[in-house]
């Protein structure tokens, strides 16, 4: 029959226009500025920088390594390694960035500096309101705006954040053991060397070494080509 | 009491003019009369426009704009005054006279037929003789606006969209007159005051609309098909088709010029709602009898709103039609049942009203729609296309 179909769609609209005004599953929109969804934990918007303890310049995981620089695809991250240095988690000394500034107008949130990133040290914040009036310098996050504790990655991603928090433990606890095993080999050698002095026939101390350091010596490149501009003078 | 409420705006008008010498009365209450016309159609443009926004979203189920004012009712000013300010960009090949032109052509053919539509008991610009007949004239002009939109752009879009429109509005003006043709044959007149009077008496409280007589209802039902295709409304939008054609012929209007068809689209679209009710729906009759002592003009006023909700309701609904099934549908379908309810018509007049009258005409409509619909849809000619190799 010729108008049948137009009658079946013209009742579904009727049932769709009355259903919003008493079903909330017929209108699903969310007042967005008013009303929020919260973020997903497998969102990931923009990198940030993970840090330990209260102070966030001394707590900082990462050590400058710029691997991240090397592999962002659109070129967003800027580095600038320091001149000294401090120790990291492990209580190694660690040179550490003295400029750490990303592009959040060039960042296409690929992630692929958190994974490349062997410390821990960069992660992807849930946070997407990153809109700014002001061009150039808002849009240029330095390393302090970049800066988040341990604890708000927790809150954000709490399964990652843990696996990342067993990981390092075990690799600090790791390290530890060997040091502890180095200085154990360390004390014998003395003492060996010490019976050897005493007594003339040498016996061969086990040689251990400390943990070989990640490859943070490797880049000797300067500081980056590419310098963003700067804000408005 | 209700007389006064009834004739609220004439006795107004009267005392309006009554403060001018007797000789520019005349005039002066013509003025008035067309001031109030340009200043009430436009805002309940902007109505149906916020309502249409609204209206779509539910449908759709999504708000439709609620950000300015509660509830989101001036958004009608935010869009207005959005298009003023808009940068007025006319293409550089375009030819510049008749581009600018084409939206005053349109908006002033849409606001002539206004002149002779009767909006409530005496409350017509012109009563004229033949206004049905001034009614088409002024409606068939509004394709001028379009080809001269079209033409002028310069634009291969502009020019398909106007050719589709000009194609469907020249198809759907033959069902529309042809609608009406049967009302002229009834009433005996073409004045559209005198087609009101015709509808508005009453028979056990019910009214004599002529949508209620079964070639009023099919005339109602092709006319309001014909009125949808029209003014270019979906299903039949395909003049506009955003997703082949851009904007169809006002693909190259910006800013106010742009506004001015959007305007005349929907000042149209009240046009033939308002000619349509008053052809088939009473005018300004009231649905019953015990309701007469409604002020006329609020009937007339509800019932194009009601239909400019029916058009909504069914743009919420529909699918955009193809050129073929457009064509097909109007020549080979809705054309061959007009002609056949003017003979259904002819019938009406001369068995006399009765209930014999009544079943024998709505039978041989209702026969005839089913047989056509059937054979129609079994050759493909107006239902789903059916593919030879595709399938």
């Amino acid at each position: 029959m010729l108008g049948e179909g137009i009658l079946k769609g013209l009742a579904e609209t009727a049932k769709n226009f009355a259903g919003s005004y008493v079903s909330k599953e017929r209108l699903t929109t969310v007042q967005y500025p008013e009303e929020r969804v919260a973020p997903f934990e497998a969102a990931r918007v923009f990198p940030f920088l993970v840090y330990d303890g209260e102070d966030w310049e001394a707590g900082l995981r990462c050590v400058a390594c710029q691997i991240c620089e090397k592999e962002c695809p659109p070129k967003c991250i800027y580095i600038e390694k320091s001149k000294e240095k401090k120790p990291d988690y492990v209580g190694k000394l660690q040179i550490y960035p003295a400029r750490f500034d990303i592009d959040v107008s060039v960042c296409m949130s690929c992630q692929i500096c958190v994974e490349v990133c062997p410390f821990e040290a960069i992660k992807m914040n849930t946070e997407f309101e990153l809109a700014t009036d002001d061009r150039f310098g808002g849009l240029l996050l330095d390393r302090q705006k970049l800066a988040h504790s341990n604890e708000y990655y927790h809150s954000i991603h709490p399964t990652e954040a843990s696996e990342v928090d067993a990981r390092l433990a075990e690799e600090k606890a790791k390290a530890e053991a060997k040091a502890k095993a180095a200085a154990e080999a360390a004390a014998a050698k003395a003492a060996a060397a010490k019976a050897a002095a005493e007594a003339k026939p040498a016996t061969p101390a086990a040689e251990a070494k400390p943990a070989a350091p990640a490859s943070t010596t490797e880049s000797k490149s300067p500081s980056p080509a590419a310098k963003p501009t700067e804000g408005e003078k | 009491m209700v007389e006064k409420a009834d004739q609220i705006f004439v006795t107004l008008l009267h005392w309006l003019v009554g403060f001018l010498p007797t000789g520019w009365q005349h005039l002066a209450s013509v003025v008035v009369c067309v001031v109030v016309i340009i200043a009430v159609y436009p805002t309940l443009f902007a109505l149906a426009v916020l309502l249409e926004r609204k209206g779509l979203g539910r449908m759709q189920n999504r708000y439709g704009p609620n950000r300015v004012g509660p509830f989101g009712i001036l958004q009608p000013v935010a869009d207005g005054i959005k298009s003023l300010t808009k940068e007025d960009v006319v293409p550089f090949r375009a030819d510049a006279l008749v581009h600018f032109m084409a939206p005053l052509v349109l908006v002033v053919a849409v606001f002539m037929g206004f002149a002779v539509l009767p909006m409530g008991r005496n409350m017509e610009l012109v009563d004229m003789d033949a206004s049905l007949l001034f009614f088409f004239a002024m409606g068939a002009s509004t394709e001028l606006s379009v080809f001269m939109a079209g033409w002028s752009s310069r634009n291969k879009y502009s020019l398909l969209g106007a050719m589709r429109a000009i194609a469907q509005m020249i198809s759907y003006e033959v069902i529309l007159l042809l609608s009406s043709v049967a009302v002229v044959m009834i009433t005996g007149s073409l004045s559209l005051v005198k087609i009101v009077e015709a509808q508005n008496h009453y028979t056990w409280g019910l009214p004599h609309w002529f949508v209620l007589t079964p070639w009023g209802l099919m005339g109602f039902v092709l006319f309001v098909i014909a009125s949808t295709a029209e003014t270019n409304r979906s299903p039949f939008d395909l003049p506009e088709g955003e997703s082949e054609i851009i904007a169809g012929y006002f693909t190259e209007y910006s800013g106010f010029k742009f506004a001015l068809f959007f305007l005349g689209e929907y000042v149209g679209m009240f046009g033939i709602a308002g000619f349509g009710t008053t052809l088939f729906l009473g005018g300004w009759s009231a649905p019953l009898s015990v309701l007469t002592w409604v002020p006329s003009w609020i009937w007339f006023f509800g019932k194009v709103l009601l239909w400019i909700c029916f058009f909504i309701w069914l743009r919420g609904t529909l699918p955009r039609l193809r050129q073929d099934q457009l064509m097909n549908f109007a020549w080979k379908f809705a054309l061959p049942l007009t002609l056949l309810n003017l003979i259904v018509a002819a019938l009406w007049h001369f068995m006399g009203a009765g209930v014999v009258t009544w079943l024998v005409c709505f039978a041989i409509l209702a026969i005839a729609y089913v047989l056509m619909a059937r054979t129609g849809l079994k050759r493909g000619k107006i239902g789903p296309r059916s593919y030879r190799y595709a399938e």
